[in-house]
């Protein structure tokens, strides 16, 4: 980093503050009365049952279906899979094995738009089986209903894992179009490849369902044996294959669910707790950034740019920011997690401003000492920080979407249990990781960018800026 | 100019570090075996009834009624059925075995007497089993566990030059010597034992071993910076130079958890203070645990494998 001009500073802490700006507010156009949000701004969280309140829904078997102790549990897992797929990270599913009610609660407010309860009810409430069955013929009854007719060659049992791609239209084509890719466990290989065997080269199609909907009904030119397949559909996009993955991978119902009830439910942590947390919030911030700057002045001042940068990176990527990053929901305990990533913040700019301060001491010049420093007070932020990311990988993977990277990784650890998904404990784990790659990028680069750049300005060739013993 | 600063003995206490650490266990032993451990309703399971109501409600005085008549701890929460657009109020305990009929009854009469205007209906009435369970606190102590685990490879590896597996080890004791500290604060305090404890204790996990390692740092560049300084000499010499970093860092951390419980408590939203409080707690006995615990037990082991090391060379002479 020998080439650091004046202008870094600016250029890098305008950035930083552009960003925090755009994380806090948003950016929204209108047309005449019609809002649409162009970036996520932190009004566009979305915040836990216990910060929030949200909406409980009680389920019950449909009809007098009676159901065994195993399958409602079966069922609630399912549900929490389910819940964690569509992106709600804050959950309770409660069920109660005497009445028989699974009763599921997750964050919603009135009035929000980018969400709807009600479709995610019934995205909860699907029974989701999906079956591979010869032919494509089905029964209509009085009311419309369609039932599939065809044997069933496979469900959603003899699948691994399900996930969305994409390939070329027809073979050796340039037209991409979306699918969702299958692998098959043994069972599911053996079968599929009889079946696909039997019906190479007739006209009688294999075809995909969901329940009682048709996906799609092709004709099988081959027998294939490798124990994958592909599900093309009329029109996927992005969004709807991998809904159909995430449905897959999640697993069928047991049975049918109607809804019982479907009320609000205010925020455990009681309501308004929103308000008094932001204020604390803000009364924080305030406290670090005087205290960091009566400590460490330019230092300290520097310090105090990447955190706000820091706080602003770990709202963006909750809210959706990013737009490679979907949104997700804030809780007390993913609250935590950026208290904790911002502790190490303030702890990597702590350790660098005593380092400077040493060095400072020792006679050595600014530029040397700034230099010195930063390296020596590396090793230590970056034990302390792969640490951190190593707890935050657990984390994800023990209580993250079975079908994650973090949670196939960890999969030797804890096959023993089942897929018991905690959305408030990967969020902890989410926040922490993110929080903590800012921190290498906010605390450590750029900070050290801007104080470099600073102390080429001749107003701050002092050496009591810096913590320099005062002579 | 040389600041000659005074060095303190950090890792020679080993007694009054032992009986912090045996007096922590204590508590938490007779602690639980005492004191009634509030657990949440998605750990233990509990019974969920929900009513109908007209008018106005205070869902605090319900509480205080539930606890009043009938000796629990209740949580209340109030809400609109989305489809009918009636008002309710939900009515949330932990137990064991759900609620008797009779016992419910009970209920629904003494809430009736008190709050006769707001006409209450039974609307739903479920007991329902623990979301989460048995499985989920084994699942969190295998994940714990495996962290740890990940923890001492990872510091066995970096801090090879001041004996690694050694200090992986220590630093996981601190750890644990904080979790127990956050458990016990919990437990005397009569906080529930819900979502908050694991972020409590995740977040102590994180502070503890990022304190431990910052020290570490500094121990394994005074090996060589000082190569012919004794261990005992390098330990303090790192404790001391780090104590400004500990305690500035404890106090903007602890600083910043002393004005979220001011706010809370002020605003009157006491059940954030589960959450802020055992912090205060885990982030004292992270400081300390990190310059005392750390070292104090590093340094034994070391020292008793010094001995047993010349023990070994005198006996095979």
């Amino acid at each position: 980093m020998k080439k650091n001009n004046k202008s870094v500073f600016f250029i890098v802490s305008i950035l930083i503050l552009a960003f925090a700006v755009s994380t806090l507010f948003g950016f929204s156009t209108y047309f005449g009365d019609i809002e649409t949000v162009r970036i996520k701004g932190v009004k566009d969280i979305r915040l836990g049952i216990d910060i929030q309140g949200g909406v409980d829904v009680t389920f019950k078997p449909e009809g007098d279906t009676d159901v065994s102790e195993n399958q409602l549990k079966v069922a609630t897992e399912v549900m929490k899979a389910r819940l964690v797929s569509l992106n709600i990270n804050d959950s309770e599913v409660y069920n109660d094995t005497k009445n028989d009610r699974i009763i599921v609660r997750f964050p919603w407010q009135a009035g929000e738009k980018d969400f709807d309860p009600e479709a995610a009810v019934k995205e909860l409430g699907d029974t989701a089986e999906l079956t591979f069955r010869i032919g494509d013929e089905y029964d209509v009854d009085e009311e419309g209903n369609i039932t599939p007719k065809g044997e069933v060659v496979l469900t959603g049992a003899d699948i691994n894992a399900a996930a969305n791609g994409q390939q070329p239209k027809s073979e050796g084509g340039t037209d991409y179009e979306y699918v969702v890719q299958l692998k098959l466990n043994d069972s599911g290989k053996e079968k599929f490849s009889q079946a696909t065997g039997q019906l190479a080269g007739t006209t009688t199609p294999l075809s995909i369902w969901l329940d009682n909907e048709m996906i799609s009904a092709p004709t099988v030119n081959q027998q294939l044996s490798d124990g994958t397949a592909v599900i093309t559909g009329n029109n996927f996009t992005y969004e709807s294959s991998k809904l159909l993955a995430d449905k897959i991978n999640s697993g069928a119902l047991p049975f049918n669910l109607e809804t019982v009830s479907f009320k609000t439910i205010s925020p455990t942590m009681g309501q308004g707790s929103l308000d008094a947390m932001i204020l604390a919030g803000i009364i924080a911030m305030i406290f670090i950034a005087i205290y960091m700057i009566v400590l460490y002045r330019l230092p300290g001042f520097v310090a105090v740019i990447g955190l706000i940068g820091q706080v602003a990176g770990s709202l963006a990527a909750i809210s959706g920011w990013f737009g490679f990053m979907n949104s997700s929901t804030l809780t007390i305990p993913g609250i935590a997690g950026i208290i904790l990533a911002v502790g190490m913040g303030v702890d990597a700019n702590i350790i660098t401003a005593e380092r400077i301060k040493e060095e400072i001491n020792t006679g050595k010049t600014i530029d040397s000492s700034l230099r010195v420093a930063y390296k020596r007070a590396f090793t230590a932020i970056l034990d302390g920080n792969i640490t951190m990311i190593l707890v935050a990988i657990v984390l994800m993977g023990a209580f993250g979407v079975p079908s994650s990277p973090f949670a196939k990784l960890l999969k030797p650890l804890f096959f023993a249990f089942g897929a018991t998904t905690e959305g408030v404990i990967y969020s902890f784990g989410f926040t922490l990781m993110v929080g903590i790659i800012l921190n290498f990028l906010m605390g450590v680069l750029c900070s050290r960018l801007m104080l470099t750049s600073l102390s080429k300005f001749k107003v701050f060739k002092n050496k009591k800026l810096y913590g320099g013993a005062v002579k | 100019m040389k600041n000659e600063q005074k060095i303190y003995n950090f890792c020679g206490n080993r007694k009054l570090v032992a009986s912090i650490a045996v007096i922590f266990v204590l508590l938490a032993v007779i602690g639980t075996l005492i004191m009634k451990v509030d657990v949440a309703i998605e750990f233990k399971g509990g019974t969920i009834i929900t009513y109908n109501y007209v008018g106005d409600i205070n869902t605090k005085d319900v509480e205080k009624v539930i606890s009043d008549t009938l000796n629990l701890n209740a949580k209340v929460g109030a809400g609109e059925n989305l489809s009918t657009g009636e008002n309710n109020i939900t009515v949330e305990f932990t137990s064991k075995e759900g609620l008797s009929a009779e016992r419910q009854n009970q209920l629904s009469n003494a809430l009736n007497e008190k709050f006769a205007d707001n006409k209450l209906e039974i609307l739903d009435s479920n007991d329902v089993n623990p979301t989460t369970g048995k499985e989920f606190f084994l699942k969190c102590l295998v994940a714990v566990l495996f962290a740890a685990l990940l923890i001492i490879v990872y510091v066995a590896l970096r801090f090879k030059k001041i004996g690694g597996w050694p200090a992986g080890v220590c630093s996981v004791i601190a750890l644990f010597h904080d979790m127990l500290v956050v458990y016990v604060a919990f437990i005397f305090c009569g906080f529930e034992i819900n979502s908050n404890f694991m972020a409590v204790i995740l977040t102590i996990l994180g502070y503890s071993i990022n304190n431990t390692i910052v020290i570490y740092d500094r121990i394994r560049e005074n090996k060589s910076l000082m190569p012919k300084a004794s261990l005992r000499e390098i330990t303090n010499a790192g404790c001391t130079q780090s104590l400004t970093r500990s305690v500035r860092t404890t106090v903007t951390t602890l600083g910043t958890m002393l004005i979220v419980s001011i706010v809370v408590f002020a605003s009157g939203y006491t059940s954030l203070l589960s959450f802020s409080i055992p912090l205060i707690f885990g982030l004292i006995s992270g400081a300390y645990s990190s310059l005392f615990v750390s070292t104090t037990v590093w340094v034994a082991w070391l020292e008793k494998a010094e001995t047993k090391k010349k023990a070994n060379k005198s006996s095979k002479k």
